[in-house]
């Protein structure tokens, strides 16, 4: 693909041995380095995806091990619904018997992070425990987001839990 | 008059420099890449802080798709071997030579282990078709058999979910319950990286 320079052979008679310019015509050779740059940019996967962990507890209950109780008061329950609500509610005043108020939320900068700072304030990090039920009608994108936001507050005790039958009554619709 | 004479441009201009830039690029995203590996599901990940990278030896995939149905895959040719091996003789099957050719080049798949010889035939002759995900439900937990032939082939492995973010949370706990019952208890749930927000209060 080099230029070659052809030109002014025959004036004067003289042969002159042909000069070949230095230049080379590079065009096709960065038409050919930049397809295969797109081609590589395309194909690739740059970003490895994350992983975030997961812990759950164990079925198998040990008998002789002492269970920790967890008091209701230093509890919070969230329950996430369908389109990515988020309804939380702590322990009624009167823990037997009184109904829980359930308060509506979502993942935004105000939703649910707040409420679980404060609480963590509130309770004290160290005995805050948040319990997590989420409802069939919620996605696994809500179960992903929710354990974000465990890590993003800080909170250390959180477990996923199957709802009760008064908190499917309490949920019912949600 | 002196007239005014342009300066002809030559047309030809020196792309060096450019063709220098063109060809690190170029050498940086041949070293850098890694192929896509042709996924027969492609969830939309969910975001999380979570920085933890995944492993990408000794892996185990668990695939949500968005309507709930389950794929699964592991690395490595030899491991997908075993844990066939494993699984048909807990199934009283038994593969052709080249059927497990074919099961080595799948990196997931998601048909019930009765069409599974299908699939394969199928995949052999260039087709994808349709797959609707392994059965989960508790009578027929066809994803606890695949789990536990993997674990066999390679005990070493670890455990991520792949979730589509759209995928029903019921689908996910049969999932989690599927991996209780082999008491894996820590597992890793694929998400994409996102900011860490601040805390405001």
């Amino acid at each position: 693909m080099a230029e070659v320079n052809t030109g002014g052979g025959d004036k004067g008679g003289k042969k002159r041995s042909k000069k070949t310019s230095t230049k080379i015509d590079m065009t096709a050779m960065v038409d050919l380095g930049f397809l295969l740059i797109t081609f590589f940019m395309l194909t690739t996967t740059l970003s490895k995806p994350k992983a975030m962990e997961l812990v759950m507890p164990d079925k198998e209950i040990d008998e002789t091990v002492k269970q920790p109780e967890v008091k209701c008061s230093h509890a919070i329950t969230i329950v996430l619904g369908k389109s990515n609500k988020v309804y939380w509610y702590e322990c009624p005043d009167d823990a037997e018997n009184g109904i829980p108020q359930l308060n509506e939320t979502d993942f935004g900068d105000n939703g649910i992070r707040k409420v679980l700072v404060q609480k963590g304030k509130q309770i004290g990090s160290d005995k805050f425990v948040a319990v997590i039920k989420p409802l069939d009608s919620s996605k696994y994108v809500d179960m992903v987001s929710i354990l974000d936001e465990m890590k993003i507050t800080d909170t250390k005790r959180y477990a996923i839990v199957d709802l009760t039958d008064d908190e499917k009554k309490l949920t019912e619709g949600l | 008059m002196a007239k005014i004479k342009m300066a002809r441009k030559s047309s030809s201009l020196d792309m060096t420099a450019m063709v220098d830039v063109a060809f690190l690029l170029l050498t940086f995203f041949m070293l850098a890449s890694q192929f896509k590996p042709k996924d027969v599901v492609s969830p939309i990940i969910p975001a999380s802080v979570s920085q933890f990278k995944i492993p990408e030896k000794d892996i185990m995939i668990i695939a949500l798709r968005n309507d709930g149905a389950v794929f699964f895959g592991i690395d490595g040719r030899p491991n997908r071997q075993k844990m066939l091996e494993n699984i048909a003789k807990k199934y009283n099957m038994t593969f052709t030579p080249n059927e497990i050719v074919e099961f080595n080049k799948m990196e997931n798949f998601g048909v019930p282990i009765a069409q599974l010889k299908s699939l394969l035939k199928m995949t052999a002759e260039g087709k994808s078709p349709v797959q609707n995900g392994i059965p989960t439900d508790s009578t027929n937990n066809q994803l606890g058999d695949w789990i536990y032939a993997a674990r066999l082939a390679n005990p070493k492995i670890r455990i991520a979910i792949k979730g589509d973010k759209q995928a029903g949370y019921s689908s996910a706990k049969e999932v989690v319950a599927t991996l209780q019952q082999q008491n894996i208890n820590r597992f890793n749930m694929i998400t994409s990286l996102r900011e860490i927000p601040k805390i405001t209060n």
